[in-house]
């Protein structure tokens, strides 16, 4: 039983703010990523989860018991949070073997020997390196050493386990071997994991839930399908996804039904279903459309509602074709088709968009005012 | 549940985390002890030898008409500054001194450098030889070679034997065998080491991809020594230049035996004889006018280096490096080194042992030799009847105080320098990581023998205060014991043994130790099983550094000593002023051989590396 909450926590180096009242509750059982490009905060706020860093401000409980009140100076040791961390270097002892690293947490709490014996033997097994039990990490491959430092977190079967970029050392190959590797433990073991990574691939293969930070701000907080389909920002939008996301600017006017969308795709109605509330406060504003590049459709004949546009240039990769289009002379935007297709450059084509899949953001607050429709 | 908009609030709660926080937190009480022994070992000892040269002792107090003694005055400073005896008691002692330094720091640093360079980057032959024979002339100490020089060059004006030119009929004048010249050559062939082991870590860490980099642009090899790898490796090379400054200006041994006779007066000469006739005020302005000078040498450096000082670890990814040819150059350069090494390294060993074997000093000839000095019975027309050292109980004697002395001392040094390295490593961005950092450098500023005069000042009487009643010890009197002895070499090794301590643990991430807390290890397991483990690499090369620096420490140590804890060094030293010459070589022979050994075996079943401290 492992419900983390956070509350209200700021964290300051000397001047430099480097969480800005983040709020986050993470459920029990749950695989809750923290994602942003480096320097937005994520580590540090996995650093304060384990104890490392003490917040100038907030609380966090795990469960119900108090863990950090920075009011009160309160701060609970590490050690006694029940929790473990694997490292983004490792952070293996060079000078003990594999077994007295995994052995190590077990023989500090006095668990007697045989039972270590097992239990390191049982974690080893799990990862499947118990060949290496008398290696020592320089004798291991980056990829081995990995599996140690889970081993090690894992022994002590902790309520918690953090994962501070685990991947980013490892080559492409091993990399997406591991991920399935640690979706499957959390499957096994049940535990709740709270993950840190800058590779949005990771975070949308792997999590049951999102938590996105700019500039030590928590942005938004969803699970991957939810994330990719409705980021909360333009921001969000922006880093979610790969291919990114197409962006045009248009005017969005607040009407009876609904708001109604010019730009270079036309004019665009949207009802009030798929609104948010702040999509009508203001008649008229400038808004963005974030469009997905698999949702784009082409045919080469025009089509109802279809903009006509021409290609800039054709990138078939096999399982997919990537087309760059040139709308209304000036916009370009990126279409993902599926399997080959061919097109000649400058060659004169429809797009096809379906208003349900499209985002909209208000241009100055950056926030979504348009849901898309959720295909599930 | 906690999620409630107001978390109760207790005042009383938070005074009792915030003093739990300050009080579990080691590295908070590891930072106070340290502090506060900084603040009594060096801060008081120095504020305590200011205040005494601003306070009238007795027999000063009846020379100034209506003075009392222990008033405030300016007397002691007036005295040294503009006094009428003021030129020879600091002018011209100050400017010997400088001529000195200025000299010894140029010609050993360029010496020290260009042996670096050889070695780390050329394809010079015999390097492993030549590695061994270039750090000798640091485990001699520096007084040893001026012995060795004057049994060469000394000359029958001064008296007592000739030397061993004058012995083959050649009178060499008086600037040859004594006085700056021999001084700063003595001092240049004993220094040139220190520059050489700074320089040549800083070169070895330089990735030779940088330099390989000028050659493919197409640039001459002169080109690259000046252009990419002198630069690269300035800061090593300019804080060589102060470190050989800022010693030779505190030096006392070698302008001692060197200078004295002929009247050639240092400031350190200046100041020990001070404190001999009892002028010991007179000595402490003197001391702090050689540490005003000190400090303001570092401060140079310090702005001349400035952010430039992290060059040095710039490429130290790359330890492949791939030597560049001597081409033509490679034989005479070779010759000239070995010539060198024969004469920096092996003549002085052998003529201090070729002495010792001399029955009658000044006659080189081979029916004179006889090992009396060495195993010989006490025989009274022969040195007022001092027995060979090996005879002499209080050889022994002293043999066992300087072990004893240097082993307590390195143990010290060691866990202490360690210490302060993992609150400098660990503190680094915090206000008193740097406190403890800026104090642990201040006794690097104080000369030795002007350190050993301020702890006599300190330390020569007892001083009580009355405290709740009781009696309470402030400062015991230490004069005259063998405490007094380690603490002045802990202390005076703290800043050479807190940078090993600081580079070791640099080398040991963080992480390491936050994984072992998220494991729940408290900070004792914590140091004993991953710290210190980790570390003990670089202990022992703390140890060796420190180590050797004791076993052959006069300069410090002279003032302090009294007959009954002599060190070796010291016992050579005073058979020198005794004039008994083959005594003095046969105890630095001996010295020698110590040193020579526990460096030899430390490299040899260690990873221990002097170059560390540095």
């Amino acid at each position: 039983m492992s419900r983390i909450e956070l509350k209200d926590i700021n964290k300051y180096y000397g001047d430099n703010h480097v969480l800005k009242d983040i709020n986050l509750v993470i459920e029990d059982g749950e695989f809750m990523t923290l994602l942003g490009p480096s320097g937005c905060g994520k580590t540090t706020t996995l650093r304060v989860v384990a104890g490392l860093e003490k917040p100038q401000t907030g609380y966090m409980y795990m469960d119900d018991k108090e863990v950090i009140n920075a009011k009160e100076a309160f701060y609970l040791a590490p050690g006694k949070r029940n929790l473990n961390l694997v490292f983004q270097s490792y952070a293996l002892w060079p000078h003990m073997t594999v077994f007295n690293n995994v052995a190590f947490g077990l023989e500090v709490d006095n668990v007697p020997k045989k039972e270590i014996r097992e239990r390191v033997k049982t974690a080893l097994g799990r990862l499947k390196i118990d060949q290496f039990i008398d290696r020592y990490p320089s004798e291991l491959s980056g990829g081995q050493q990995q599996r140690v430092a889970i081993a090690r977190a894992i022994v002590s079967e902790p309520e918690v386990l953090l994962l501070d970029e685990p991947l980013s050392n490892l080559d492409a190959k091993l990399r997406v071997e591991m991920r399935s590797e640690i979706k499957r433990l959390h499957n096994e073991l049940g535990t709740t994991i709270i993950y840190v990574t800058h590779d949005q691939t990771e975070a949308l293969t792997m999590s049951s839930k999102i938590a996105v930070f700019f500039e030590g701000v928590l942005e938004q907080v969803a699970p991957p399908l939810e994330l990719y389909q409705n980021p909360a920002t333009v921001r969000v939008a922006d880093f979610i996804g790969n291919p990114k996301i197409n962006f045009v600017e248009g005017t969005a006017k607040a009407e009876e039904s609904g708001l109604s969308v010019e730009s270079i795709f036309g004019r665009r109605y949207f009802d009030k279903s798929d609104l948010t509330d702040e999509a009508l406060k203001e008649s008229r504003y400038d808004a963005v459309i974030g469009i997905r590049p698999e949702l784009i459709e082409i045919s080469e004949t025009p089509v109802d509602d279809g903009i006509e546009c021409t290609v800039y240039s054709v990138m078939p990769a096999g399982s997919e074709t990537l087309v760059y289009l040139d709308v209304a002379g000036s916009e370009r935007i990126l279409a993902k088709l599926n399997g080959l297709v061919q097109y000649d450059m400058n060659q004169k084509v429809w797009l096809d968009l379906d208003p349900a899949g499209l985002n909209i953001f208000a241009k100055e607050s950056g926030r979504l005012v348009k849901r898309a429709e959720l295909e599930n | 549940m906690a999620n409630s908009e107001q978390v109760e609030f207790s005042r009383k709660r938070r005074f009792k985390n915030r003093v739990k926080n300050v009080v579990q937190n080691p590295y908070n009480i590891m930072v106070l002890i340290s502090v506060l022994l900084m603040i009594y070992l060096i801060v008081v000892p120095l504020g305590q030898m200011i205040k005494q040269t601003f306070t009238l002792a007795e027999q000063d107090a009846a020379r100034i008409a209506g003075a009392k003694p222990g008033q405030f005055s300016f007397y002691y400073w007036k005295r040294v500054l503009v006094g009428s005896i003021s030129d020879k008691m600091l002018w011209i002692p100050l400017k010997n001194s400088l001529i000195i330094a200025v000299f010894t720091s140029i010609f050993g640093v360029t010496l020290g450098s260009l042996f670096a360079w050889l070695m780390v980057r050329s394809d010079l032959p015999l390097k492993k030889f030549f590695s061994l024979a270039l750090i000798v002339p640091y485990m001699l100490p520096s007084w040893c070679k001026a012995m060795a020089w004057l049994t060469i060059f000394k000359n029958d004006r001064v008296g007592g034997a000739q030397g061993f030119l004058g012995y083959l009929g050649m009178q060499t004048p008086n600037w040859l065998a004594y006085g700056p010249f021999a001084i700063i050559t003595v001092l240049v062939i004993h220094y040139y080491a220190y520059a050489y082991l700074l320089v040549s870590a800083a070169l070895s860490s330089i990735n030779s991809e940088l330099e390989e980099m000028g050659e493919i642009l197409g640039a001459s090899k002169a080109r690259i020594l000046t252009k990419i790898t002198f630069p690269l490796v300035l800061p090593a090379i300019l804080s060589a230049l102060i470190m050989t400054f800022s010693k030779a200006m505190g030096t006392f041994g070698v302008p001692s035996i060197l200078g004295l006779k002929i009247g050639y007066y240092t400031i350190s000469t200046t100041m020990y004889n001070s404190i001999q006739n009892g002028q010991e005020k007179v000595a402490f302005v003197i001391s702090l006018i050689l540490i005003a000078i000190a400090a303001l040498t570092v401060l140079l450096n310090q702005m001349a280096i400035g952010s430039r000082k992290s060059y040095s670890t710039i490429g130290g990814k790359g330890s492949r490096s791939n030597p560049i040819r001597l081409g033509k150059w490679r034989t005479v350069i070779t010759v000239i080194l070995f010539i060198f090494v024969i004469l920096a390294v092996v003549v002085p060993i052998i003529i201090l042992l070729y002495q010792s074997l001399m029955l009658e000093p000044g006659n080189y000839s081979f029916d004179n030799l006889t090992l009396h000095y060495w195993v010989g019975e006490s025989v009274p027309t022969i040195d007022q009847g001092e027995p060979g050292i090996f005879k002499n109980p209080q050889f022994l004697k002293y043999v066992g105080n300087t072990v004893k002395l240097v082993v307590l001392t390195s143990i010290f040094a060691t866990i202490f320098g360690q210490l302060i390295g993992y609150i400098n490593s660990r503190g680094r961005n915090k206000a008193s990581g740097k406190l403890v950092e800026q104090l642990v450098f201040i006794p690097y500023l104080i000369p030795s023998i002007a350190f050993g005069s301020m702890y006599l000042a300190l330390f020569a009487t007892a001083k009580k205060v009355e405290m709740f009643g009781y009696r309470v010890t402030l400062v015991p009197s230490l004069y005259g014991t063998f405490l007094i002895l380690v603490l002045i070499a802990v202390v005076k090794n703290m800043p050479f043994a807190s940078r090993a301590g600081t580079s070791n643990m640099l080398q040991i991430s963080t992480e390491l130790e936050e994984a072992a807390m998220i494991e729940n290890a408290g900070f004792m397991t914590r140091f004993f099983r991953i710290v210190f483990p980790l570390s003990k690499g670089g202990m022992i090369s703390g140890f060796m550094l420190v180590f050797i620096s004791i076993m052959k420490e006069l300069d410090l140590l002279v003032i302090l000593m009294t007959p009954s804890q002599q060190t070796l060094p010291y016992m050579a030293y005073a058979y020198t002023t005794e004039n008994l010459l083959q005594l003095s070589s046969a105890v630095t022979i001996v010295m020698f051989v110590l040193v020579f050994f526990v460096y030899w075996f430390a490299n040899t079943f260690t990873d221990a590396d002097i170059t560390k401290g540095f």
